[in-house]
């Protein structure tokens, strides 16, 4: 075990996963929403922004699948000594992280059940780039409409037409994040 | 604050509310389990609002808490005091300039902002409850949306008493799929539910049960056709500001039996008086 993989963590941990879960929370509550989230450094290839949900949400409770790239020495010993989370496979994970194309297919993650539709995946997608551009969002969240760069707008469509099954999406690019949660159309 | 965590709650249980309040917004209504943590206080004093709270809370948040509309009461004065004290947030009364609001029993007359939380304390988060007291079996009624008892049940009051009796937790349907105990604050409240620009979020402690309301999400209040649904108000101006518009809490001023109608919500009304507003019975 390399030492640099253990730095890279809240310093504060407190503090800072409180503004972090601020940051998740306004994005998954006003889809579409662009935010800052800081205070994490975690090894590549995981962004900032996705080293901060991962410190914020995860534990020994969480599983968690690292897909593509991801899944390396680096990050496994960085989330394992910072968060405990025990990582799986897709079908039986609670966060799921990675590139848009190493996350597919979708219908790999648990979507809930009719009585727990709670107990779904949620799916932090690095992306190159987040920018308030794009696919036009409806749903709870928003007022009117919003608009966000997507990777993808049928899968967004399929997800949406079972609701209240589904997943939920946290986009990440350098420091920021976005988010849409199962209600959001997609068009 | 040394000695304490910050908020009180421990990391690994912010956490398991965290994620949480993240499934209840992406499921607008649906009742999200989770393992609610004893608090410093009784049950009936909002534990659940509390452990809510102290998940969303940051050092920078300006706290507001109101009981039935006042700031003053013991509860919300105890509650203010705690986050005070294992947070060291500022604490505000007023409704315009806190960020995180924990409420029992209102909803501030005041509309909410963008980057406003609402925080709600829940007794019993199960709208179905008294028709049906088994858990598995509400659950099956969530989750084939089937909500015709209570239906059947307003309507009960519709040929008893020729209208709907219910006058608080008056349950509505959100986003035309979960049906949603709003807890008890009255039904003149409930619009209020819709369409709000802050994020709503609902704890229930002993019932261990988190759900939520995304901004700008569609809630209506349940009714018919023929009967559709009527916040009432009484039927009186505030004596103290005059609003026509709020809800009032009727009061007793005198041994002779004097009694005036009053804002419930008491900054709103203390606003509207600083703001030069006077009620027949205003000073
Ligand atoms: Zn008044």
């Amino acid at each position: 075990m390399r030492t640099e993989n253990l730095s890279g963590g809240f310093t504060d941990p407190s503090v800072q996963s409180a503004h972090a879960f601020r940051a998740v929370m306004e994005a998954m509550a006003r889809p579409g929403t662009i935010h800052d989230i800081a205070g994490a450094e975690p090894p590549a290839p995981l962004s900032r922004a996705a080293g901060a949900v991962l410190l914020t949400l995860c534990d020994t409770e969480t599983p968690v699948h690292l897909a593509g790239a991801t899944d390396c020495d680096a990050v496994r010993t960085w989330l394992a000594f910072h968060t405990g989370a025990p990582l799986s496979g897709p079908s039986h994970c609670m966060l799921a992280v990675g590139e848009w194309g190493a996350l597919a297919p979708l219908s790999s993650y648990p979507v809930g059940t009719s009585e727990y539709p709670d107990r779904s995946a949620t799916l932090i997608v690095e992306c190159a780039e987040l920018a308030a551009s794009g696919a036009t969002l409806r749903g709870p969240g928003i007022r009117e409409t919003a608009r966000l760069s997507l990777p993808d707008t049928e899968a967004f469509r399929t997800n949406r037409a079972h609701f209240p099954l589904g997943l939920d999406f946290i986009f990440t690019s350098g420091s920021q994040l976005a988010a849409l949660p199962r209600t959001t159309e997609v068009s | 604050m040394s000695g304490y965590n910050f908020a009180y709650l421990d990391e690994q249980t912010k956490r398991m509310i965290r994620r949480a309040i993240l499934k209840a917004l992406a499921i607008p209504g649906y009742q999200v389990p989770f393992a609610s943590r004893e608090m410093p206080m009784p049950y009936g004093w909002g534990t659940g609002g509390v452990q809510v709270s102290a998940a969303v809370l940051t050092p920078e948040d300006r706290f507001k808490v109101i009981d039935q509309g006042a700031d003053d009461t013991t509860n919300a004065v105890s509650i203010r005091r705690f986050f005070e004290r294992t947070a060291g947030i500022a604490t505000t009364t007023a409704t315009r300039d806190a960020t995180v609001i924990q409420t029992r029993h209102r909803i501030p007359e005041e509309p909410l902002r963008e980057g406003q939380i609402l925080v709600y304390q829940v007794p019993i988060p199960e709208p179905l409850r008294f028709l049906e007291p088994r858990e598995s079996e509400t659950r099956k009624m969530h989750s084939l949306a089937e909500y015709g008892l209570m239906h059947v049940k307003l309507y009960e009051d519709i040929s008893r008493h020729g209208h709907i009796a219910t006058t608080y937790a008056y349950p509505v349907k959100v986003e035309e799929r979960y049906v949603m105990d709003p807890s008890p604050i009255p039904k003149f409240d409930n619009p209020k539910l819709s369409d709000c620009a802050a994020i709503q979020l609902f704890g229930a402690g002993r019932e261990q049960r988190i759900y939520a309301l995304p901004p700008y999400t569609t809630v209506a209040s349940l009714d018919f056709d023929d009967h559709p649904f009527d916040p009432s108000r009484a039927d009186h101006p505030c004596g103290l500001c005059g609003s026509v518009e709020t809800y009032l809490d009727e009061v007793i001023m005198d041994d002779a039996g004097g009694r005036m109608f009053v804002c419930s919500d008491t900054d709103h009304c203390e606003t509207r008086q600083n703001a030069g507003y006077r009620g027949k019975d205003a000073g």
